[in-house]
């Protein structure tokens, strides 16, 4: 058996707008190993959201491949994908729209073992549900509440015993904890790693968040306008960022702490519109050591050491 | 066993927290409970006509001839007074009411149905299925409703039938658009997407998760819905393409004191009334119970 | 004169629903100096928008209830002035950053005209001359004379924000209040703007309160720090104080919730149970439920507000010498 679990070869997917094709994901590669986790970090319209679920298939894909445990996700008829969404889960970023608001917690919870019939009777759902609120953290006084009665950090729980009810090895987190206060999501961040560890789960875990992103990742992919353009161990990408928008997405974090002062460096302008991006590197016209190559010649993600790869002309 | 239900205790105490949220909204509206307050009186006064207005040959009735008592005006024995032919008006106001919420029932449940129908397949497939769906409603939303009663009553027999098809064609369009624009709403959410990447069948996730969810406002339509029904029934059998005389229907009785209204205006004064009260409650009705529904709206 | 420009004394402001009182602040005590930036932190519900609504004399009524406390700015008591005096002073010597910028500026009219419109309410100009100056602040914000003439739709999120700030310096304020101005933007666009913010108070020489609950934004931008939980400041101090000598319980759980870029720790310390329902507070201190260090007094008595050392308060009752 190997160890990759999922294997994501020059995937693509174009959304068609009246005003042309919008890249939101454009050619991008990568893979994560059983039981751990790939951060997969950018600001809003980079398409990393799009990736979780044209990896998922909730979303069909342009082009490109997803191999997961060595089968072609992309090729999967209707029974196979159901199958495969067992095994493969996904929780949202918004725990109140994400929940139906006219189904009780444990209808919610329950209904994954309802629908693939994994489950005979209704003493046997039930202990199944309570064990699994009790497995996230979730009273099981709260089994008849519905949604909007409970706060955002218990819905999102409820979310992630959702995800974990068919059993699932690999879960993608879609910006799980950026709808929660700071002492919540340090909560549901600790959970999460404490289910990856109890259930061997491997994580695509989704955020715009690099201190969350950090916190949770063994690998780290930086995305910008539909492309990755550097992907690294979590501690050299720290440490180290060689890729200019990587470099200045880590200086723009505030920090809370007074005692180090980080050099700033503010990008100019806007995040360019991903709709028929012009040819070239993508960070071009907010780049703040662009080189005339970049202009015309789009980098590639380029191996620069045993963990490395990073998408750029001028850093190597 | 392909669907069970995690109904996990009893259904009765998670579908009341619920209901009892809209209650405890709808209860605190003076207007909506005025509303609500008038319409049950009503539909109690439809259900006991025959109590309240008995036509037994002792007392005068609503469809007994007494030519000798034509055209009182309001007094103590016809406290609205008699008709042409010596009835009492008040007892066929009473049984009128009968006869129009009786239509109006008919007609939203047939329009209702449909337009949920049509509403939920074009919201929820959109592409081809909508585009034939919502045109085939503007056909009907262009036709005007006096000439489809005109031609629905003059290709069948004026009557209930004709106006249940007339009303109910009339008032589908507005169903199905109400649904439509839930539907799609409802369709984006992302708890829709979580059923999907758990598993479920399309089938499934319009029945569970779709249409509960498209509930609200089909039911304020409804109650409004009755109002434009028990309306268009008063103004068809106005016209006399409607219910036909003797019948008493509210409508129709205005017809017949039209005739008279120079000198005996009480023959139309209180059908006319009977409509304008039933109407204004449903009317109040459903605007408390659409604030009732989505508080958010009245911020 | 003092220097003191701002300051809130045991305000309480209650919202009445039918779900019961909603304890929104409560006894809240808070001091600003003129030219200087305080940063109001907070998780949801904290507090931080009706205190800020409190200052503007805005809180909606009803529900909202303002029932005990004073709003000193310059001097003067803001709860005593009729509702045409305190127009006067919105807009005009104090003035707001809301969150969303995609909400806060009128779709149909140009980014000109609305901060024109700001600018012939408080100041005694032309029409011709507030648009002169209209353009004169968007330039001060970076946008480009030649897009004044555009409306908002066409205005990215950053964008967008920085229009926002041109109205809310337009006049000169003495004070501003931004609640939450970057929490709607991407980081590089939050670096940005923030950037905007420091330079612009530094040359208008304008007060701010700097609504948010990103400690990290605080650290970026103010000179104090209160820190709210449960309608109330729980502890104040100096930034350099606060950030390197928390005492609060709750401000340390707050930093030992936060996953730190620049350490390698992996287990994040967070602040065990939830938020108090504000219509149902814990009795005592509202924090001992979820409190590490909580004392059985804790649940009884009210911790008053205690100055540590200068300028460094804490309301808790390891710290309350007099009990």
């Amino acid at each position: 058996m190997s160890n990759t679990l999922l294997e994501v070869k020059n995937l693509k997917k174009y959304f068609k707008t009246t005003k042309g094709m919008l890249h939101a994901v454009d050619d991008i590669s990568f893979t994560i190993n059983r039981g751990e986790t790939l951060g997969l970090v950018g600001e809003s319209g980079c398409g990393k959201s799009t990736t979780g679920r044209v990896v998922l298939r909730l979303l069909e894909s342009t082009a490109g491949e997803v191999l997961f445990g060595g089968a072609d996700v992309l090729a999967f008829n209707k029974k196979e994908l159901r199958r495969f969404r067992e095994n493969a889960q996904i929780v949202f970023q918004d725990p109140f729209a994400s929940l139906n608001p006219r189904m009780t917690v444990a209808e919610i919870i329950g209904e994954p073992l309802v629908i693939n019939k994994k489950t005979s009777n209704r003493a046997d759902l039930y202990k199944r549900v309570i064990k699994l609120m009790d497995t996230v953290g979730l009273a099981s006084r709260f089994e008849n509440s519905y949604p909007h009665e409970l706060d955002g950090g218990r819905r999102q729980r409820i979310g992630i015993a959702r995800a974990l009810a068919l059993n699932p090895s690999f879960i993608v987190q879609d910006e799980p904890v950026s709808a929660l206060d700071v002492s919540i999501q340090a909560q549901i961040l600790n959970l999460m790693d404490e289910l990856q560890k109890e259930f061997k789960l491997t994580y695509l875990f989704i955020s715009h968040d690099l201190g969350v992103i950090k916190h949770v990742s063994k690998n780290i992919a930086v995305m910008y306008l539909g492309k990755i353009v550097e992907m690294s161990d979590y501690s050299s990408i720290f440490k180290n960022p060689l890729h200019p928008y990587t470099k200045a997405l880590l200086s723009a974090i505030p920090i809370p702490r007074v005692d180090k002062k980080r050099e700033r460096i503010i990008l100019e302008g806007d995040v360019p519109n991903p709709i028929e991006p012009p040819p070239g590197c993508r960070f071009y016209g907010r780049c703040f050591c662009r080189k005339d190559i970049c202009k015309d010649t789009d980098p590639e993600l380029k191996q620069v050491s045993e963990t490395r790869f990073v998408a750029c002309h001028v850093a190597t | 066993m392909g669907d069970v239900t995690v109904n996990v205790n009893n259904e009765s105490k998670k579908k009341r927290s619920q209901l009892h949220d809209v209650w405890r909204r709808f209860r605190k509206s003076p207007i909506a409970m005025t509303g609500l307050c008038v319409v049950v009186f009503m539909v109690l006064v439809a259900l006991f006509a025959d109590v309240i207005a008995p036509s037994d040959g002792r007392n005068p009735g609503y469809d007994i001839h007494n030519l000798g008592n034509r055209f009182q005006a309001p007094n103590a024995e016809h406290i609205m007074g008699t008709d042409e032919f010596g009835r009492d008006i008040f007892a066929r106001v009473v049984h009128g009411s009968r006869v129009s919420l009786l239509v109006g029932f008919i007609v939203v449940t047939f329009s209702m149905t449909l337009g949920v129908i049509v509403g939920a397949i074009a919201g929820f497939f959109g592409k081809v299925a909508e585009n034939i769906l919502m045109r085939f409603i503007d056909v009907l939303l262009s036709i005007p409703p006096i000439l489809l009663a005109i031609s629905i009553a003059a290709a069948m027999r004026p009557g209930m039938m004709s106006i249940v098809l007339a009303v109910g064609i009339g008032a589908l369009p507005l169903y199905a658009r109400v649904m439509r624009a839930s539907v799609l709403t409802v369709k984006e959410q992302e708890f829709i997407e979580a059923a999907y990447s758990i598993g479920a069948s399309k089938f499934r996730i319009i029945r569970k998760h779709v249409l509960p969810n498209c509930i609200a406002p089909i039911i304020v339509q409804a109650t409004m819905g009755l109002a434009y029904a028990i309306l268009w029934a008063a103004a068809l059998s106005f016209l006399g393409i409607g219910i036909q005389p003797p019948t008493p229907e509210w409508g129709a009785m205005l017809s017949e004191g039209r005739m008279y209204i120079r000198d005996h205006w009480h023959m139309v004064m209180f059908p006319g009334m009977a409509i304008a009260i039933m109407i204004f409650a449903l009317n109040m009705m459903g605007d408390g119970l659409r604030d009732a529904f989505d508080p958010r709206l009245k911020k | 004169m003092s220097d003191i420009l701002l300051k809130i004394e045991d305000l309480t402001v209650h919202y009445i629903t039918d779900d019961g009182t909603v304890h929104a602040v409560n006894d809240l005590n808070l001091s600003l100096n003129k030219g200087e930036t305080l940063g109001l932190v907070g998780e949801t519900g904290a507090g931080k928008t009706t205190t800020a609504l409190s200052i503007m004399g805005l809180v909606p009524n009803p529900p909202g209830k303002v029932i005990n406390g004073e709003v000193e700015f310059e001097g003067e008591k803001l709860f005593e002035k009729s509702e045409a005096e305190l127009r006067q002073v919105r807009g005009n010597k104090i003035s707001m950053i809301f969150q969303d910028p995609m909400t806060s500026l009128n779709p149909i009219m140009t980014v000109r005209d609305q901060i024109a419109e700001v600018v012939l309410l408080h100041e005694n100009l032309t029409a011709k001359e507030a648009k002169e100056k209209a353009d004169e602040m968007l330039l001060k914000v970076g946008i480009r004379a030649d897009r004044a003439k555009e409306f908002p739709h066409q205005f990215s999120g950053g964008m967008r924000q920085r229009v926002v700030i041109a109205i809310a310096l337009a006049c000169n304020p003495v004070l501003l209040i931004a609640d939450e101005p970057t929490t709607a933007l991407d980081v590089t666009i939050q670096a940005q703007v923030l950037e905007l913010m420091k330079e612009l108070k530094k040359e208008f020489n304008t007060a701010m309160v700097m609504i948010t609950h990103d400690l990290g934004i605080v650290a970026e931008i103010c000179d104090n720090v209160a820190i709210m939980y449960a309608g109330s400041v729980v502890e104040q101090a100096g930034k350099e104080e606060l950030f390197t000598n928390p005492k609060h319980p709750y401000t340390i759980g707050l930093f030992n919730s936060i996953p730190d870029i620049d350490s390698d720790d992996s287990v994040l310390k967070p602040i065990k149970g939830l938020m108090p329902d504000p219509t149902n507070l814990p009795t005592g201190c509202p924090f001992h439920p979820r409190c590490d260090l909580a004392m059985p007094q804790c649940s009884e008595i009210l911790p008053k507000r205690t100055e540590i050392s200068e300028n460094h308060y804490v309301k808790c009752l390891l710290f309350d010498g007099g009990g």
